[in-house]
């Protein structure tokens, strides 16, 4: 793929690179054990990704989403974990590995950035020192080979005065300069695979757009496999290729990202769809929030995890479990009875209307308002205002 | 910053003025008549010459005239003479000090040397097996009172091995061997309760800073356990073991007093436990003000140092 | 139980805000009853080693309390050898089951009625500074002020003061040292570390919903001190008690060791070592049973202190 120096939310997918398979996940299983009962975290999610692919994992707090990221990555989540499933890296399980195997490959094949990047780097160490530490460490660079490296990395990432700042505090930095820190020291080893989750969640809006074009940026360039997790669909628009909606641990839909926005299937998806502000909207519209709250993951209700909450459910979501198909294309995958769009949805949503249930009249609420306000269902921009 | 330098000062001044003042109340409120020390017990019935000493040392002033008179000389280095041997104080101080000031640092050091590790490597293990018998045997060290742990060492050490002297010092002037061996079973009595407080305090700070996410981030590195545990982990808790020794100063005081009592040691302590006994006024005024402005100084110092090392304090200024 | 712990005394129980503050203040009777509910329970979850620690205590508060009333136990400070009728430094017999110190005194006796010198002074010390460092420091966290300004400054001095050296003065000076004189100036050293604690958690709960809303239906601001803050401040005091009393045990022994606890003969652990330690290559168990009891007593503490900590932090971390 060639490198592009477009501005960023004009993506074009990049299915036309050689790609070959770099990580494939197969039915991956995370659970915790509490005091109070088994919490799966993670049920079973299977995915593919060529090398210079990028995915958006999305979903609500507690869906999983995080630990799946871990749970593939192999950093300790807790005590008493449990994970099964298989996790190709280059060929390689990474759940069969040793804790030194991993440790080789942390930092150098695969990295990570973390949520808030007021805590992930160390308050007492330099930043210059945080960005190379593991350069030195895996590759024996010298002394002043690391320190230009870094330097240059500072430089890559945009940190302005990269010179001074090599050797302050992370405390003397914005929210979005540590960031970028962190981004320079996930990028110093040339890892082949990137994961990114929630990096700007913690961020001012202003500073989210900067910091995920930096992320687009530097995957094309270094033509890097991202993995993004983050509970917001407006942040992986545009700039991803690959979509999985997570929902209490398993996934309920995946599909080209573009292919998501144009052609929602699953209505948890539709319903995050939902929440995310638009620009095209008059200020002050209320958003449309889910109605209810995400399943207590110990407590799993019986058939579709989703379907208290879902605004078209039916006797049948609550006795059976639906499997994640293909719907239309081969690329587009859904876990629902009822997919968005179909006959049997419409029909769902009106019989749910007449019996007045709470979750389907907040929706038919939410619909109205967006008439009044002449907004079609375009595809959001990725723009956040 | 500066303000907050300049506050700890005043404060400083202001506990060395307030600690004096009560002393030198104290020691003419409590039973025990200052003449007692001054002249021998035949001489005592000598009413004209009692009134003769008490008005040569200016006894017979009221009390505030004699803190003031006091407080003036003190400020100019004069601490008076001792009211039992007529030395000057400061001459005895400078004598002593040095005994009790490197029976506390090496006590200090030793303590570090053993604890840093061990605090680290116990919290690092939380909850495992040698975690839970480091935890277990600084409970215990805790629980040993410093004259009981002297006296084991003394006994095990000086009375039935006989490698190290029982009681008696050596100065340094005497050759390092001798000085060292004469300081280590002391050091050590007083050292073990400090490793126990120490390991404990470093422990539980580890555990917290090891809970952090950029400890989680610099392992996600890649980054060998050894360098995580003392790059990352272990200098954010040193900053919490600093204010611990320096608020633990005053427990090292106590204790030097004891030992020196114990081991025979001519220090500060020992000193000061004679001069009470003697109701050597002077002399006791002279080193209860000076142990106060050590423990205060200290405590000022490591509350500047933390100030200037830890960034996160330093932001909140 | 949030509706039975409400108080149902005192003119605040009709105030609206009262049931759902009323788990916010552990304060009366009902607090009393859980609270021992509670301890039954909480000993049968002890490890084991805690559960020893607890019983060990148990053993050696009743054996202080009731010293007189144990039969056969010798007289303290009854010395044989000079009425021809025991040995000095013998080993343990039927009749002196530990043995006998360097002027024939019976170890065990001596041990129990040591047992209560420390035990007595280490909770009178902690009753002391519970009441006044308890008054005070509800005071100063309360009412504020320039009033808590200089009281919080006294407190700072008076902690930059090594108080085994001012204990170590005040004794010598004073001359005679029964266990009255020896409390009484022990308290002028306890007093500023509880008022100090006293007034940061009075600060704490002087912010809570349940103080502002005795203030909002006109409850003086006297009452409001006695009947919602001086209980809530209660508990943390009791917490840090169990942390100060191997402290203070040590305390009283060091003094003993020094000369300067209880006047000789009377009975205590660091008398004891202090007289036996001139003999310990003739005969070291008159130093020995006294140094095992002063550990394991202090231990015990110690331990029990550890687990109540642990305990207290997991339940706040569980809410």
């Amino acid at each position: 793929m060639a490198i592009s120096q477009e501005p960023v939310d004009t993506s074009t997918p990049s299915e036309s690179m050689e790609g070959s398979e770099i990580l494939r996940v197969e039915d991956l299983h995370t659970s915790f054990f509490l005091p109070i009962g088994e919490l799966q975290a993670v049920r079973g999610v299977s995915f593919t990704l060529k090398r210079g692919q990028s995915l958006g994992i999305v979903g609500e707090s507690g869906s999983g989403k995080t630990v799946l990221a871990r749970s593939i990555m192999g950093l300790t989540l807790a005590k008493h974990v449990e994970i099964s499933g298989k996790a190709f890296f280059n060929g390689r399980d990474l759940l069969t590995l040793s804790r030194r195997e991993m440790r080789s490959l942390w930092g150098t094949e695969i990295a990570m950035i973390f949520q808030d990047p007021m805590t992930s780097l160390n308050p007492m160490v330099k930043i210059g020192r945080q960005v190379i530490e593991h350069l030195r460490q895996h590759k024996n660079v010298d002394r002043r080979e690391a320190k230009q490296i870094a330097l240059d990395l500072l430089n890559e990432v945009r940190i302005p005065e990269a010179e001074s700042r090599i050797d302050r505090l992370p405390h003397e930095l914005s929210g979005g300069m540590r960031q970028r820190v962190s981004i320079a020291s996930a990028l110093a080893c040339e890892p082949s695979l990137l994961f990114a989750d929630e990096p700007t969640t913690a961020l001012d809006v202003t500073v989210q757009h900067q910091i995920l074009n930096l992320l687009s940026r530097e995957q094309r360039q270094r033509n890097m496999t991202m993995v993004l997790v983050t509970h917001d669909l407006g942040v992986i628009a545009g700039r991803t290729d690959e979509t999985l909606v997570m929902y209490a641990g398993k996934v309920v839909e995946q599909a080209p990202t573009a292919e998501i926005f144009d052609n929602t299937q699953h209505p948890y998806t539709e319903a995050l769809m939902r929440s995310i502000p638009r620009t095209s909207q008059p200020s002050h519209t209320p958003l449309a929030a889910i109605t209810g709250r995400p399943p207590v993951a110990t407590h799993l209700p019986k058939g579709c995890a989703f379907s208290p909450r879902c605004p078209y459910v039916q006797p049948r979501c609550h006795e059976e479990d639906p499997s994640l198909v293909s719907i239309g294309t081969s690329e587009h995958k859904a876990a629902c009875w009822y997919p968005v769009g179909s006959d049997a949805n419409r029909e769902a949503f009106e019989r749910n209307l007449s019996d007045r249930l709470p979750q389907t009249l907040a929706v038919a609420e939410a619909l109205d308002a967006d008439q009044g306000s002449e907004t079609s269902a375009d595809v959001p921009d990725g723009e956040l205002t | 910053m500066q303000k907050m330098i300049v506050g700890r000062l005043t404060r400083l001044v202001v506990t060395v003025l307030v600690v004096s003042f009560v002393t030198f109340v104290g020691v003419n409120v409590l039973p025990g008549d200052p003449v007692n020390a001054l002249i021998p017990i035949d001489a005592q019935q000598d009413r004209e010459f009692v009134e003769q000493i008490r008005e040569e040392w200016g006894l017979n002033d009221p009390m505030v005239v004699r803190y003031g008179r006091w407080l003036g000389d003190a400020v100019q280095g004069d601490l008076g003479r001792s009211l039992v041997t007529g030395q000057p104080v400061t001459d005895e101080i400078t004598h002593r000090l040095p005994i009790t000031l490197e029976l506390m640092a090496v006590a200090v050091g030793f303590s570090l040397l053993i604890a840093v590790p061990l605090g680290a490597f116990s919290g690092y293990r939380e909850g495992r097996r040698s975690d839970r018998l480091v935890s277990g045997l600084a409970q215990a060290g805790l629980s040993l009172p410093v004259f009981v742990t002297g006296l084991i060492l003394i006994y095990v050490f000086a009375l039935r091995l006989q490698w190290f002297p029982a009681v008696g010092w050596n100065r340094l002037s005497d050759g390092l061997g001798p000085n060292l061996k004469s300081v280590a079973l002391p050091a050590l009595s007083l050292a073990v309760t400090e490793i126990a407080v120490y390991t404990r305090v470093l422990r539980s700070d580890m555990i917290a800073t090891l809970k952090e996410n950029y400890i989680l981030s610099a392992r996600a590195k890649g980054l060998t356990d050894r360098f995580v545990l003392f790059r990352h982990g272990l200098r954010p808790s040193l900053l919490t073991l600093v204010t611990v020794v320096g608020l633990n100063i005053g427990f090292l005081i106590g204790g030097s007093l004891v030992i020196e009592y114990l081991f025979a040691i001519p220090g500060l302590g020992k000193r000061l436990f004679s001069a009470i006994q003697q109701r050597d006024f002077m002399m006791v005024q002279a080193i209860t003000v000076l142990i106060t402005v050590f423990y205060v100084i200290v405590n000022t110092a490591t509350d500047l140092v933390y100030m200037v090392v830890d960034p996160r304090i330093r932001r909140t200024n | 139980m949030s509706e039975s712990s409400v108080r149902p005394s005192g003119q605040t129980s009709g105030a609206p805000f009262e049931t759902s503050s009323g788990r916010l203040r552990p304060g009366g009777r009902a607090w009393t009853r859980s609270t021992a509910r509670a301890f039954q329970g909480a000993v049968g979850k002890m490890p084991w080693l805690t559960k020893i620690c607890f019983l060990w205590l148990i053993l050696v508060i009743l054996a202080a309390a009731l010293a007189d009333l144990i039969p056969g136990l010798a007289d303290p400070n009854y010395q044989g050898f000079v009425f021809g009728d025991g040995k000095t430094n013998e080993g343990p017999t039927a009749s002196h089951w530990l043995g006998t110190d360097n002027v024939s005194r019976d170890i065990l006796a001596r041990l129990i009625y040591g047992a209560r010198v420390s035990l007595i002074f280490a909770f009178s010390l902690v009753a002391a500074g519970i009441i006044i460092g308890g008054t005070l420091g509800s005071i100063a966290g309360y009412f504020r002020g320039p009033l808590e300004t200089f009281l919080m400054a006294l407190v700072d001095t008076w902690l930059s003061f090594p108080a085994l050296i001012g204990l170590v003065f005040v004794t010598t000076m004073l001359g005679m040292r029964n266990l009255l004189v020896l409390v009484l100036v022990g308290s002028i050293f306890v007093w500023p570390s509880y008022t100090r604690i006293a007034r940061a958690t009075a600060l704490s709960v002087s912010g809570q919903d349940f103080v502002t809303a005795a203030r909002a239906i006109g409850t003086s601001r006297r009452q409001i001190l006695v009947r919602e803050i001086f209980p809530n401040v209660l508990p943390a005091m009791l917490a840090y008690s169990l942390v100060g009393l191997p402290v203070l045990i040590i305390l009283e022994s060091t003094l003993s060791f020094l000369g300067l606890g209880v006047e000789i003969p009377t009975a205590s652990w660091g008398g004891m070592i202090n007289q036996a330690r001139q003999d310990l290559l003739i005969n070291i168990w008159p130093a020995v049973w006294p140094a095992a009891m002063l550990f394991m007593t202090v231990y015990s503490f110690n331990n029990l202190a550890d687990w109540v900590r642990k305990q207290a932090a997991a339940r706040s971390a569980a809410i």
